[in-house]
């Protein structure tokens, strides 16, 4: 049986752990204070949708004082943790599925005040709400989880007995891994339920819907094909991008972003042991329309893995350079590491001199991972990365403290 | 492109694994105590059972002074505790943050500040009230 636990309004109800009069409307805005990425049960009564873009709904929500904040990630990250390590006392099997989310495994089906029992110390010991589905399989507890916040209730557990009654009333869009596009596919075809999808013909689901499709149709049944991931997969590629607080259109300053990027995101695949074999750059255009966003990308194969923040900045400058067009207004850069390889598999290149020259960059980097580490982040870095608080840094004005991360930063008692 | 999604653990208590017992002398005598090693004290170990459960809160005001507790002092604080009568609490007020001991005495439940400038506060059974978390250690500067 699984057993999926998600934490209700995650963001605001970080907050609220530390700021107990957040009783009324609360909004959490995602990077760069764009859109409303958490909200409050009160805030989604007045109907804002999830995502919507904050300048539209701005004056609605001042007219209920809403509480808006900038999205604090080290405090949701440290949360997130908290809740993880909690459901581990309940189980040795937890796949952390995302920053709110996780599946338990459990050998058999358990009653309702057990789950409630889990819910009950998660609350208690990190004052985050959650809510349990469980169900046979994975696509099923994740349903049974939205029909647990749909009524409140807390927990909802999924039995054959009255499985099909639910299907029936449950929305294509709203299964796991349908989404709006391939829900209205589905819709267009006549099937408009969960029961609907369950009952398709294999072969049907196979050929509309690939195989993926074929294991949700199974999943539907009761037949879990989705086991648990205990372990992390190994990670393929990492990429690092964030949007600029106000548009850019100077090349020097879009230089020193992506020069960032290439930084953090090298010094996140070393912590692994890894090497790229692949860079990519990207970035996207501030068109004046507000809905079109062109992309531009280039990417380049290296001549040997490494991990080694200078030539990659190098390389990344190059592709940049590629990308750039005078006048243009860019809102975002990234780039992505890929075809990530454990250092020691690296392959060679036979043209390369290698020995001395490859152990002096990994001394050199382990330095600087070290002293970064120690005295906080970016006391060293390249000097292509600019000044350590840049123009294009991100607009993040009303974020509350690192109340579990930072010393001066903790909660006061009186 | 696809996602990458991706957590990263904040430093919190850092359980070194057990120490190795290696001498760094190539050459020489084996260090005498290299049998003898053990892990060096922890004071995470030692002031937090539950870390998922345990925060950390500074204290404004000399409200518990005779509690030993100073304006200034970092409070370690247990989540996971039952708030039993007699334990020292951060709790919430009407939305405001205090510590103080909690105190059952029939029915009703009290605040007492440990500090005779302050009086003793009953709970109002209408009031908001929660106890946020439990106290179990108070840490002093004492240069």
């Amino acid at each position: 049986m699984f057993a999926l636990v998600d934490c209700n309004n995650f963001y605001v109800s970080c907050e609220r752990v530390f700021n107990p009069r957040l009783k009324g409307p609360v909004a959490v805005l995602s990077n760069n204070d764009g859109c409303i990425v958490a909200r409050s049960q009160e805030v989604k009564d007045l109907g804002i949708p999830m995502g919507a873009p904050f300048f539209k709904y701005k004056e609605l929500l001042e007219r209920h004082r809403t509480t808006v904040f900038s999205s604090n990630y080290t405090l949701y990250g440290d949360m997130s943790d908290r809740v993880m390590e909690t459901l581990k006392t309940f189980t040795p099997d937890v796949q952390v599925y995302s920053i709110d989310e996780a599946f338990l495994y459990f050998p058999t089906v358990k009653e309702a005040e057990e789950l409630h029992a889990i819910r009950q110390r998660v609350k208690q010991w990190t004052g985050i709400p959650v809510s349990i589905g469980m169900a046979r399989t994975k696509t099923l507890s994740k349903m049974a989880n939205h029909l647990a916040k749909k009524q409140k209730s807390g927990v909802v557990i999924l039995e054959d007995g009255d499985i099909a009654q639910r299907l029936q009333n449950f929305p294509i869009e709203d299964i796991w891994g349908i989404g709006r596009q391939y829900g209205s596919f589905l819709r267009s075809k006549g099937i408009r339920t969960a029961l609907q999808l369950r009952d398709v013909e294999d072969a049907w689901a196979r050929k509309h819907m690939t195989v993926v499709g074929l294991r949700m149709v199974w999943e539907l049944r009761g037949i879990s094909c989705l086991p648990l991931e205990e372990l992390p997969l190994a990670k393929k590629s990492v990429i690092c991008s964030k949007s600029f607080g106000h548009p850019i259109t100077d090349f020097e300053e879009l230089c020193e972003a992506t020069s960032s990027y290439v930084a953090r995101a090298c010094e996140k695949i070393r912590k692994y042991d890894s090497q790229a074999t692949f860079l990519s750059v990207f970035a996207v255009v501030h068109d004046r329309d507000d809905h079109y966003y062109p992309t531009y990308k280039n990417s380049i194969t290296l001549t040997e893995p490494t991990a080694y923040t200078p030539h990659l900045i190098t390389e990344a400058k190059k592709l940049l350079a590629t990308l750039y067009r005078e006048g243009a207004r860019y809102r975002k850069t990234g780039i992505m590491l890929g075809g990530l390889v454990p250092k020691t598999h690296a392959q060679l290149d036979l043209f390369e001199t290698h020995g001395k020259r490859k152990e002096q960059q990994d001394k050199m980097m382990t330095v600087l991972d070290r002293l970064n580490a120690e005295y906080g982040k970016k006391v060293l870095r390249s000097a292509a990365e600019g000044k350590p608080t840049p123009q294009w840094g991100m607009r993040r004005n009303m974020r509350s403290p690192a109340y579990t991360t930072k010393w001066n930063e903790i909660l006061t008692v009186l | 492109m696809k996602q990458v999604k991706e957590f990263f653990k904040p430093h919190g208590t850092q359980t070194d694994p057990l120490p190795i017992a290696d001498s760094p002398v190539q050459a020489g005598f084996p260090s005498p105590a290299d049998d003898y090693i053990e892990k060096r004290l922890d004071l995470n170990e030692m002031m937090i059972q539950h870390p998922a459960a345990t925060f950390f809160v500074r204290v404004e005001g000399d409200s518990m002074m005779d509690a030993g507790i100073r304006s200034g002092d970092i409070l370690v604080v247990d989540r996971s505790l039952e708030p039993v009568s007699g334990k020292i609490v951060v709790a919430v007020v009407n939305g405001d943050f205090t510590v103080k001991r909690l105190v059952q005495k029939g029915k009703k439940v009290y605040l007492c500040p440990e500090n005779p400038q302050f009086p003793n506060f009953c709970v109002d059974p209408e009031s908001d009230f929660e106890v946020w978390g439990v106290v179990t250690y108070v840490i002093h500067r004492a240069i």
